[in-house]
């Protein structure tokens, strides 16, 4: 979806150095990138972007079916953005590649900007083509069996308001709609099984091949009476899988002096289950369509982040007009209403096993450079 | 013409009249604030693509962000 701005004016020349690590329900992976934006006669901008994340161990659900998984998703992005007058075109391009994983991306939108700058209207187009594969093999010798494809279309309109000298207000609207191979290959189903010592047994997933979904978002920012922003923003999101969402997120950004942002943000989000989802199937074959990926269970979450952005050379140097250093910490609290670790299961009832919870802690430190 | 088409074309050209006088609220120099980076909706477009990613691959529901495909990542 658009990221909804202003005005038709380009944004500065920079250039980011990117940390990041995620730790959390079995899982560590660390991400490193680099992005440059250049404009071009204050009309064209470029901006390449190319980031490496590294995963090793795996959560639960395939854990308990598979060895640690490691492995590297490397993504590569291109894009052009070009003003005329008061309208703003941009073309993108992205490709990510992991070994048993293949995305192409394209996305073009457009943005008008109409009375009096105040508001700007967009619109865009996204397609995505993916190549799904499972790794037969292990980490180091990897045997790829290649299941499938899915091809991923977005259709997205926003418009974004001045409403006061101190009010922005935002609201964008996407349809995303998917065909193809759409489920997990590395996750499975269970079914109760009197017969298996364990009292269950795993059996394959089977998933629709489509899917269509809507989100609506609504966000605004309000400049307070003193140098400081609060936003909020709230996105309701529904499928045709049954699944329902809510999300709603506060941030508030306090400058302190002309060197130092701090930023605070609070996100919640909650949703239902996929209509063809179960912790435990009561028999094999029990439905068409089949899933155990906790993705779709029903969930809540809720982050607290914190931000700290130090600007330094703010009288420029050389070429460079000024630079920023970043840290932001984010510790998210998943909680499921309906999904289980099997290895918490005893004897022959899942009831007896607790609904499955973790906490992740999400790292980010990079440097920007402005010129 | 009836009256409530009648009344409908009254209330469409006074609407859009309206419209066309329409003036800017927020004049140009009144912007500054709204100008302000703590004002804009993302600083740092590396960073929150990367969270996106972090939430879209561990909830069921996507959209409404910036994220542009690719993988998961996250198995």
């Amino acid at each position: 979806m658009l990221r909804v701005t202003g005005a038709a004016v380009l944004p500065d020349d920079r250039a980011d150095v990117f940390y990041s690590s995620y730790n959390g329900g079995g899982m560590d992976i660390t991400g490193e990138s680099v992005l440059v934006r250049k404009k071009f006669a204050e009309q064209f901008a470029v901006e390449a972007n190319y980031f490496v994340d590294t995963v090793s161990g795996a959560s639960v659900d395939v854990l308990s079916n598979a060895s640690v998984i490691k492995d590297k998703r490397k993504q590569k992005s291109l894009s052009v953005e070009y003003i005329h007058d008061k309208t703003t075109y941009n073309l993108s391009y992205t490709n990510s590649t992991e070994r048993d994983y293949i995305s192409n991306t394209t996305h073009f939108s457009l943005s008008q900007d109409m009375f009096g700058e105040l508001t700007t209207v967009s619109l865009g187009f996204t397609r995505s083509r993916n190549q799904v594969g499972e790794n037969d093999g292990t980490s180091f010798a990897p045997i790829i069996d290649w299941l499938g494809h899915s091809d991923s279309r977005s259709y997205d309109a926003g418009v974004s308001q001045v409403i006061t000298r101190n009010l922005i207000a935002g609201l964008t609207f996407d349809v995303i709609t998917d065909q193809g191979y759409l489920s997990n290959p590395y996750r499975f189903i269970i079914y109760f099984d009197p017969t298996n010592p364990r009292g269950f047994s795993e059996g394959d997933q089977v998933y629709p091949n489509t899917r269509t979904s809507s989100a609506v978002e609504a966000r605004a920012k309000y400049y307070l009476p003193y140098r400081a922003a609060l936003g909020a923003t709230y996105r309701y999101f529904s499928d045709t899988w049954g699944i329902r969402a809510n999300t709603t997120e506060l941030t508030y950004t306090q400058p302190v002096s002309n060197v130092w942002i701090l930023e605070g943000r609070f996100r919640y989000y909650s949703q239902g289950h996929a209509t063809f989802y179960s912790d435990l199937f009561p028999f094999a074959g029990a439905q068409n369509f089949e899933s155990r990926d906790k993705e779709l269970a029903a969930s809540k979450n809720n982050t607290v982040g914190g931000k700290l952005t130090y600007t330094f050379l703010p009288d420029g140097w050389k070429m460079f007009k000024r630079g920023t250093a970043t840290l932001d910490i984010s510790r998210i609290q998943f909680k499921y209403g309906d999904f289980r670790d099997i290895k918490d299961f005893a004897g022959t009832s899942e009831v007896d096993a607790p609904l499955y919870r973790f906490n992740a802690t999400v790292f980010q430190i990079y440097l920007s450079m402005y010129f | 013409m009836s009256i409530r088409r009648r009344s409908m074309l009254i209330a469409v050209s006074l609407a859009l009249g309206a419209c066309g006088n329409l003036q800017p609220w927020v004049k140009p120099y009144e912007r500054d604030r709204l100008a302000d980076p703590i004002m804009s909706w993302d600083r740092d477009a590396v960073s929150a693509a990367y969270l996106d990613h972090v939430y879209e691959s561990r909830e069921g529901s996507r959209g409404g962000t910036g994220t542009a495909g690719g993988g998961c990542g996250c198995n």
